[in-house]
């Protein structure tokens, strides 16, 4: 067991309502979990607890076993926006994680490089950031966290604000990365389609709980296709509880 | 249009505004009797007065004095206003509560500091220094706050996430993501050391461009004034154009000039 939440709530002081209600889950290692939900239903909120950028209210989070207490590198996060540093160029981004955990150079310049080229981006190591185009930039991102080897990868609508061509390449990308490495992957989005392609297990969340409704196994297999009718058919029926029933 | 097209065109534009001025003051003060010469400068009295201040010495004496101070005042007041920017950024409550003050403190003319600073170091070259250290000191605390303040809470969280610790977040986030901020504020903090020198400097008896523009004044030269005034503007230009730009240039070498 890798990641474990347990009754976890928050309720920010300045809300009326809590913004997560006795949410429990359970993530194995090598195991890549979507959460899906309307806005507003708190999967990010979820997302800034495990990372430890924010603290429940209430419950526990446990990554193998020991209690998260702030942010750290086992549970490095790839945000919707690219958060680059616009101050270094692609490699010395990528390198960035490894450089904070003090690496040598060398080890630093071979990891970077290995990552950047699995993304397809080692011609353009040089390069400065705003050259670069969106869907790039996410790619950028993606190796620099994947240089860390972190316990659980956080991806928080990574591949939203990319256009729809983007960002299928992006997941097909992503999905072939999962099956060679086999990391653990907490992956937020409102796309059902992206969620259906990519996890393991999907989580719904409801508005209407402000916390999970329902958990459905994908039983897929890989590499999957968005035609397929099982595929068609999980879509439809996550779809059906995210969007409907919620009276 | 081409670089050397434009240079001609600045060229003829300044040669246009000394024609003008010729113009006007040879009509002024001759054929119409409006100004009294002594109280009009000349393009010419301005040269001549640009060659006798050159071969005496004085002008070169007095922008090497002057420019001397200015930095030294400068730099301490980097120092100063550096550590009570950083201090209000870090603390919630000096940045409630003094940075009110300091913003208040900010637009307080420099010459307002002139009785204090002859009342505690006397006509010398410390009293010129004190007024340029409060007149740019300030400014920039305010502008150092604000450059921290302003990095995007994204970029924070990134390092974070990566297992940044707290200095590391200081030293490879906050500091090189605040420093286009940071440049814009220090060439601030110069403009208002520069004015600040020249309200010391006209104060004291210091040689220095101020104290050459107050004998100039006090010789009813008004030509020298005149020439005085456009030093300083010159002086001024000159620094922007080489350690402003340079650092600036240093700074956007990897991201988009916005």
């Amino acid at each position: 067991m890798t990641l474990v939440l347990k009754n976890v709530n928050k309720h920010f002081s300045n809300a009326e309502e809590p913004t997560l209600n006795d949410v429990n889950l359970e993530i194995q290692r090598g195991e890549f979990v979507c959460i899906v939900g309307k806005s507003g239903c708190g999967k990010s909120t979820l997302l800034n607890l495990i990372a430890g950028l924010e603290t429940p209210t209430q419950g526990e989070i446990l990554l193998d076993g020991k209690p998260v207490t702030g942010p750290g590198a086992d549970r490095v996060v790839m945000f919707q926006e690219h958060a680059l540093f616009p101050w270094r160029n692609v490699i010395e981004n990528v390198r960035f994680g490894m450089e904070i955990a003090g690496a040598p150079k060398e080890e630093q310049e071979q990891k970077a490089m290995k990552y950047l080229r699995m993304m397809q981006l080692e011609e353009y190591r040089d390069y400065p950031i705003h050259q670069l185009s969106g869907g790039m930039r996410q790619r950028v991102a993606l190796a620099r966290a994947l240089t860390l080897d972190s316990e659980i990868l956080l991806m928080d609508e990574p591949f939203s604000a990319l256009d729809k061509q983007t960002a299928n390449r992006l997941r097909s990308e992503l999905q072939d990365i999962w099956i060679k490495m086999k990391r653990t992957i907490l992956f937020i989005t409102h796309s059902v389609e992206e969620a259906v392609y990519l996890g393991d297990r999907v989580v719904v969340m409801s508005e209407k709980k402000q916390s999970i409704k329902d958990i459905i196994t994908i039983g897929l297999p890989r590499p999957r296709h968005v035609y397929d009718d099982a595929f068609v058919q999980y879509r439809h029926q996550i779809l059906e509880e995210v969007q409907n029933g919620e009276e | 249009m081409g670089k050397s097209k434009r240079k001609i065109e600045t060229v003829i534009f300044f040669a246009a505004i000394i024609l003008l001025w010729q113009v006007l003051y040879s009509l002024g003060t001759g054929v119409l009797g409006i100004w009294k010469s002594y109280a009009m400068p000349s393009p010419l009295g301005v040269w001549e007065c640009f060659l006798r201040l050159l071969g005496d010495g004085t002008l070169l004496q007095s922008i090497g004095n002057s420019l001397l101070r200015g930095f030294t005042g400068y730099l301490i007041a980097i120092i100063l206003g550096g550590l009570i920017g950083f201090l209000m950024n870090h603390f919630g409550y000096l940045h409630r509560n003094l940075r009110p003050l300091v913003m208040g403190i900010q637009t307080l003319p420099s010459i307002c500091w002139v009785p204090f600073s002859i009342l505690w170091f006397g006509l010398t070259e410390q009293a010129i220094i004190f007024v340029v250290v409060m007149g740019s000191a300030f400014s920039l605390s305010v502008a150092v706050d604000n450059a921290i303040r302003n990095v995007p809470p994204i970029y924070k969280k990134a390092a974070l996430t990566m297992g940044a610790n707290k200095k590391q977040l200081y030293r490879k986030v906050i500091l090189p993501a605040s420093l286009p901020e940071l440049v814009s504020g220090l060439k601030q903090g110069w403009s208002f050391a520069w004015r600040a020198l020249m309200s010391g400097e006209v104060m004291t008896t210091c040689i220095g461009l101020g104290q050459t523009l107050i004998t100039g004044r006090n010789l009813a030269d008004i030509n020298q004034v005149m020439f005085v005034m456009i030093v300083i503007v010159l002086t001024g230009i000159v620094i922007d154009q080489t350690i402003f730009r340079g650092l600036e240039k240093w700074v956007y070498r990897k991201r988009p000039v916005s």
